[in-house]
């Protein structure tokens, strides 16, 4: 069942178009992955799905689970247009392609911070530490020292973050995301300058936190050795255009893709 | 944790204990300084919640300071007071006849300044950097120019005079230290991490699901109680307010006290209030004639504080204490043998 579907949004700034009807469908579980040159248009996709930018044209719609009777049902939503913090609020959470850490803060404050968007008590009961307010933050604690145990941080917890090596930072970016109590998960190049043995290590972290977390994970990445190992489908995007979609064997066989990502072979 | 609330508490006898003694053995011009140090106290920790824990350069300060301390005055001024002070046009009638006690209009004050945060931040906390600085400006001359105006209300340009001087030691220090738990109990609280996610990276705390407007206008209206309570402090402490006193200059010497003392740190500000507040007295000698045939150079002390701030803005950029923060565990952390041993890195 999709969870969350574009509706053929396009993005316009000024007369340059980024990204003209690109129209995805992420399923419960999948990991699906979005590939294209630089300047195709990834991020801007992201960004409209994230709130960060209203697409000028199309729809985001994102199927909210709601328990009635003790049934589980799916209710189609509109959230075109939302802002980023109300997006992050109904479970779509992402990671940035350029690491956006609170480099200041400590590794632990980076993921508590995360939390907080989840906080029933008001600022007067963190103030005066009412019972639960106090419940709340012990709770808070709980779940990110988990968090941080599963990205293997936790004996960093007190350290800058911007103190930690980059594969690292990718990791507590990623842990931080999660702690927002995602249900989708949007990856900005994961693996971006990542030696060999990280790449490695993050493709198999992604898959294991799918797994435990109960994801759907949709990322941008130019790592084909992560982008074939573990998506399901993958979309390419060119000069603002889909021109492919399927699977890894069908992408990696797709004329247009290798003329237009690969490269065209000048012997064949 | 036990144990630092026993030093904490501790702390806080002794602080009575020397304000005791300092009440019944110092004389009224250093009383009236420690009374200053302990409301730049209250002032500074209110701008550095806004400027210094969100990251909002706020420049509006004089403006909250001037709300609460007309409202402070206003409340508790008794009704001969108030007959004698606006003889040019009769103060608009509830206010005339009501006189509350100090600590509700501290309070009043202080939820009024809040109110006008509140008003202004909404349209002008979309901004960021030098515009929001601008606005923020603009709004505090707007107020004092309202108020110089309202002549049925603030008797305008003539301002106040006669106000109860019911500020004292216990008054201003009893506020400063609540000023102070508050503020590190906000600060080390899920709504203080989310304020310094604000101020460390927008986008990202947005992403993270932090409303930017909320938050924002939430430590404006603290921010700004608290400067409308140290107004109030101000005003009944010198006994007489006019539109004259809120001007920029106000704002610049609150801006500072946290510079130098650290934008986003509680310790570095209420150290820093102190030493300017006494400097400025202490350097006093500077305003007067030096050398016998070179007149003398009135303000030429604040000179000292202009090139200070330059100085530190060019050449320590964290002021006196960065971001850190006192703790007992670190000032026993020192005579330990492991300084280290919890793993911190400070």
């Amino acid at each position: 069942m999709n969870l969350l579907r574009t509706d053929s949004i396009t993005m316009q700034f000024g007369g340059l178009t980024a990204v003209k009807d690109f129209s995805l469908e992420l399923n419960k579980g999948e990991i699906v992955a979005l590939i294209g040159p630089n300047g195709a248009g990834k991020t801007t996709a992201f960004n409209m799905i994230t709130g960060v930018y209203t697409p000028t044209k199309g729809k985001v719609i994102f199927s909210e689970k709601s328990t009635a009777d003790g049934k589980e049902t799916y209710k189609e939503r509109d959230i075109t247009g939302l802002r980023p913090d109300q997006i992050t609020g109904l479970g779509i959470a992402r990671t940035f392609q350029n690491i956006r850490l609170f480099k200041d803060l400590s590794v632990l404050d980076n993921v508590l911070i995360a939390n907080h968007l989840r906080i029933n008590s008001n600022v007067f009961e963190a103030i005066f530490k009412l019972p639960r307010y106090k419940r709340e933050e012990k709770q808070m604690i709980e779940k990110t020292m988990s968090l941080l145990e599963k990205v293997g941080l936790a004996e960093h917890r007190d350290e800058k973050s911007s103190s930690l090596p980059y594969g690292q930072q990718r990791r507590l970016e990623i842990a931080r995301a999660l702690a927002t109590d995602p249900k989708i998960l949007l990856l900005d190049e994961p693996a971006a300058g990542m030696n060999p043995k990280e790449t490695d290590d993050l493709t198999v972290f992604i898959k294991q936190i799918r797994d435990e977390f109960d994801l759907t994970v949709f990322m941008i990445e130019h790592h084909m050795q992560v982008v074939m190992g573990i998506s399901k489908r993958i979309y390419v995007l060119d000069y603002g255009i889909t021109i492919a979609q399927g699977s890894p064997y069908e992408i990696q066989n797709n004329q247009r893709v290798i003329e237009a990502y690969l490269g065209v072979d000048e012997d064949a | 944790m036990k144990k630092n609330t026993i030093f904490t508490l501790s702390a806080i006898v002794l602080l009575v204990i020397f304000l005791f003694i300092a009440n019944t053995t110092l004389d009224s011009y250093i009383l009236r300084i420690l009374n200053l140090c302990a409301i730049y106290t209250v002032l500074g920790l209110s701008m550095n919640l806004i400027n210094g824990f969100t990251g909002l350069f706020s420049l509006g300060h004089a403006g909250f300071m001037a709300v609460g301390a007309y409202t402070t005055a206003l409340m508790t001024m008794s009704v001969s007071t108030k007959q004698m002070n606006f003889f040019l046009a009769p103060l608009i009638s509830p206010l005339d006849q009501i006189v509350w006690p100090f600590l509700p209009s501290l309070i009043l004050a202080g939820i009024l300044s809040a109110i006008a945060a509140f008003l202004i931040g909404a349209p002008v906390l979309r901004l960021k950097g030098d515009y929001l600085a601008i606005a923020t400006l603009g709004f505090s001359e707007i107020i004092r120019v309202i108020f110089t105006n309202t002549q049925s209300l603030t008797n305008g340009a003539l301002g106040l005079k006669g106000i109860p001087t019911t500020t004292n030691l216990w008054w201003s220090f009893g506020i400063a230290v609540f000023t102070i738990f508050i503020m590190v109990s906000l600060i080390n609280s899920s709504y203080g991490r989310a304020f310094k996610a604000i101020r460390e990276d927008e986008i990202a705390a947005e992403s993270m699901g932090i409303s930017l407007f909320r938050h924002k206008v939430l430590s404006f209206a603290i921010g700004a109680f608290f400067a409308g309570v140290g107004g109030g402090l101000l005003g009944n402490l010198i006994g007489a307010v006019d539109p004259l006193m809120f001007r920029f200059f106000l704002t610049y010497n609150i801006l500072l006290i946290i510079v130098l003392g650290g934008m986003g740190s509680i310790t570095g500000t209420i150290i820093s209030a102190f030493v300017i507040t006494i400097a400025q007295e202490v350097l006093r000698f500077l305003d007067e004639p030096m050398f016998p045939n070179i007149p003398a150079l009135p303000g030429l002390r604040m000179v000292v504080f202009s090139i200070l701030l330059m100085v530190v803005v060019l050449f320590f950029r964290n002021g006196l204490m960065g971001t850190r923060e006192f703790s007992w565990d670190k000032l026993f952390g020192r005579f330990s043998k492991k300084p280290l041993a919890k793993g911190g890195t400070k």
